[in-house]
């Protein structure tokens, strides 16, 4: 797992170089204006780690209600973040500011849709184990689908955090 | 298939006006009449350049032999995830359909060759044939390789690291087993920063934006919209893989060579751990010298000196691991089924490929060099025919087990002099058309004066390829003759020392049969001191 996060890494390396190298050799940069779902939409993710992180407490006490319970939320609430983006990318339509219109704004819709692309790669993992959520809390078997799941979904968030910043500093 | 691309294009070099019915069946713009058009010429070129690239030298070794014989070196029953495995396979070959679609379509396949720079790859379809549908079925081709080999290597570090038998150390890991396990690690890192700089490729052409394409450009008399972009960044993504993909495709080589070096020459490997180190330190450094590739592309001089003398330190491992595979030989009781001459030939080919590479990595060398015939020259010497060297000594020393059935000899040691002196006649000739400035991607030469004492050469050159490329039918009838009529192969018809010798050949479908085998000892013990015969099993008690 750790070397799949090195290869995500990566690729969102790349994607930064490219975008710094972008903004620094040419005049036609111009920032977007950050839509303000963004930070309602970033709440959300950090409140689904806590609760992925509750769903982990709940599982470890043996409380299989509560462990399946938090592990609802935690899906309901990547959803929402998916949704609130799409929301992003519409508010910033309505402006008039497409991919192409500035390389800022085709940096903007590249970088969320490459990490909502591997969020729904987490919210994939974490439906697995709301289908599995009796089985795993009963057994000590798939206990580590849930450290995996819960290793990525934090590290998407991480992710994200830097994402929203690196869209948002002028440098 | 590749292979039959460079003979097209063999042809085409000496004979720009030859009639080749067959192609116009393919294409009937690209070869009106028969006859290639230049822009047919780049297409093939590219095409070649990518399906070698890609689908050979990157597959083969490592999601081919690697596949097959990671698992049983190491005492597992299979790879850690048979299905991401699965998987894998499948996605490639999507892949491989892709690019090849590109051939069906009406103006046939990309001409930016293996390397795609833009602008020519990102403006589309006024910029020249194939630039339109096939430029992005080839990007699409590629992305979808990206996926399935990041997909493959994470299977191979998760193997490597979580399924070596009960006593199988590190450092008790066969060379092979090293190399896989390193190029896995290489093909995760590379092949990401590929992804991403095909994703910006890809959205250039169709959704408008200007990653790459800088502002004011006129292609076709036709102003394009994009503004600000940089050529240059697709070129830095580009080799910021390219490098370590070329050390993907070779690593596997080494280690096969390593190997069989030692098994033929009946003894240990010279400088176990140096060979490690060396090729995690090869590694390590394929990551920092991409720009050994842009010297002309335009650099400021102290960055271009950094990269030379970091290309210049990868000599230094090369050398190490040159030293000793020849310090492995020397004094061995030598052994020379058609493997061993494969692996000879691999070593010779590595130094003769190395040392031009050195010379390339001069920036004011690499000013007159650089796209020329000598740059040709360089990485098909080693890039291409050494690692293509590596996997046939694999399939020579492997197929016994693969099969059951022993290869012919007489069969191989005629397609190994062929192919060794063929490659030669090829490639040694391609260093002195670079030397008089012979630039490559050329389609037809006939145009230029100072290129016309030299045709004499590329006739030479085609010959030498229409030869070689022959020789490699018999090694083809070979291969089949042998799987059905081949003579049967014992369990370790070589008397090597790894776990795969220590099953039946062909292995039942789990390796080792329920057998959990456990490892005692390195990987290289031949010729011990007071053993009964002149090679002590892995699995061996004594
Ligand atoms: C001592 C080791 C080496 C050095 C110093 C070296 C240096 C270079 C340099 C400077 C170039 C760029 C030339 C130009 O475009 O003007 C080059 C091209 C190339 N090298 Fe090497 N190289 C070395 C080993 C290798 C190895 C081991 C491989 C592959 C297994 C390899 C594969 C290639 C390829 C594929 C290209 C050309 C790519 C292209 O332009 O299409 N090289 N090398
Ligand atoms: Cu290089």
């Amino acid at each position: 797992m750790g070397m799949a996060l090195a290869a995500i890494i990566m690729l969102f390396a790349a994607f930064t170089s490219a975008l710094v190298v972008r903004k620094g050799l040419s005049f036609d940069w111009v920032s977007i204006p950050m839509p303000r779902v963004l930070w309602l939409n970033t709440g959300l993710l950090l409140v689904s780690s806590l609760t992925l992180e509750l769903a982990r407490g709940a599982l470890g006490a043996h409380r299989r209600e509560a462990f399946a319970r938090w592990l609802y939320i935690t899906t309901a609430l990547g959803v929402a973040f998916i949704a609130g983006q799409l929301a992003a990318w519409r508010e910033l339509a309505a402006q008039g500011v497409y991919l192409a219109t500035n390389p800022s704004s085709s940096f903007f819709y590249l970088l969320t849709a490459a990490h909502g692309l591997h969020l729904l790669g987490g919210i994939g993992a974490l439906l697995y184990l709301v289908v599995r959520a009796r089985a795993i809390a009963w057994g000590e078997q798939r206990r580590v689908a849930v450290d995996v799941t819960a290793l990525y979904w934090h590290f998407m968030d991480g992710l994200w955090i830097y994402i929203l910043f690196l869209l948002m500093t002028r440098f | 298939m590749g292979l039959l691309l460079s003979i097209l294009i063999r042809i085409h070099l000496i004979a720009p006006q030859a009639k080749i019915p067959l192609l116009e069946l393919l294409s009937h713009t690209g070869a009106p009449g028969g006859v290639m058009s230049p822009e047919y010429y780049l297409s093939l070129l590219t095409m070649h350049g990518t399906i070698m690239v890609f689908f050979v030298l990157t597959t083969a070794p490592q999601s081919g032999f690697g596949n097959y014989f990671l698992p049983i070196q190491i005492g597992a029953e299979d790879m850690a995830f048979p299905r991401l495995n699965m998987l894998s396979f499948w996605v490639t070959l999507a892949g491989l359909v892709v690019l090849l679609a590109a051939f069906f379509i009406p103006d046939g396949p990309p001409i930016s060759g293996w390397t795609a720079y833009p602008p020519l790859s990102a403006v589309g379809g006024a910029s020249g044939p194939g630039e339109a549908v096939g430029q992005n079925l080839w990007i699409i081709s590629i992305a979808i390789f990206c996926l399935a080999s990041m997909l493959g290597a994470l299977n191979f570090i998760a193997t490597t690291l979580d399924l070596r038998a009960r006593g199988l150390s590190l450092g008790r890991l066969p060379l092979t087993c090293w190399a896989w396990f390193i190029t896995a690690i290489l093909a995760l890192l590379s092949f990401a920063v590929l992804l991403a700089a095909g994703a910006l490729l890809l959205l250039d052409r169709v959704g408008g934006t200007s990653f790459f394409v800088p502002g004011g450009l006129i292609v076709s008399d036709k102003i394009i919209h994009h503004s600000g972009g940089s050529p240059l960044l697709w070129q830095h993504l580009f080799w910021f893989f390219g490098h370590p993909e070329v050390y993907i495709a070779i690593l596997p080589g080494m280690g096969v060579t390593s190997h069989i070096l030692s098994t033929f020459s009946r003894k240990p490997i010279f400088g176990y751990k140096a060979m490690v180190g060396a090729m995690a330190t090869i590694g390590c450094l394929g990551f920092v010298v991409w720009g050994h590739h842009m010297f002309v592309s335009g650099m400021s001089p102290y960055s271009a000196f950094a990269f030379s003398v970091l290309t210049m330190a990868i000599a230094v491992p090369s050398a190490i691991k040159t030293f000793n595979w020849l310090g492995t030989i020397v004094g061995g009781k030598l052994r020379f089924p058609t493997a061993m001459l494969f692996a000879l030939g691999f070593v010779s080919l590595f130094v003769t490929g190395g040392l031009s590479g050195i010379f390339l990595g001069q920036p004011p060398v690499d000013i007159y060099f650089h796209d020329t015939y000598f740059v040709l020259a360089h990485f098909h010497m080693i890039m291409g025919v050494a690692a293509i060297f590596g996997i046939f000594g694999g399939t020579y020393f492997w197929f016994p087990k693969m099969f059951g059935r022993m290869l012919n000899e007489t069969l191989g040691k005629i397609h190994f002099w062929v192919t060794f002196v063929g490659v030669y006649a090829i490639f040694m000739p391609m260093h002195f058309l670079g030397l008089e400035g012979h630039p490559r991607r050329y389609s037809e030469l006939s145009g230029f004066e100072f290129l016309k004492p030299l045709m004499g050469v590329h006739t030479f050159i085609s010959h030498a390829a229409f030869v070689t490329g022959a020789i490699q039918l018999v090694f083809i009838f070979n291969l089949f003759w042998s799987m059905f009529k081949g003579k049967k192969a014992a369990e370790n018809p070589w008397e090597a020392t790894t776990l795969e010798w220590t099953v039946p050949s062909p292995p039942p479908h789990d390796n080792f049969a329920g057998r959990h085998p456990v490892v005692l000892r390195g990987a290289y013990e031949f010729s011990v001191p007071g053993a009964a015969k002149d090679y002590v099993m892995q699995d061996s008690p004594k």
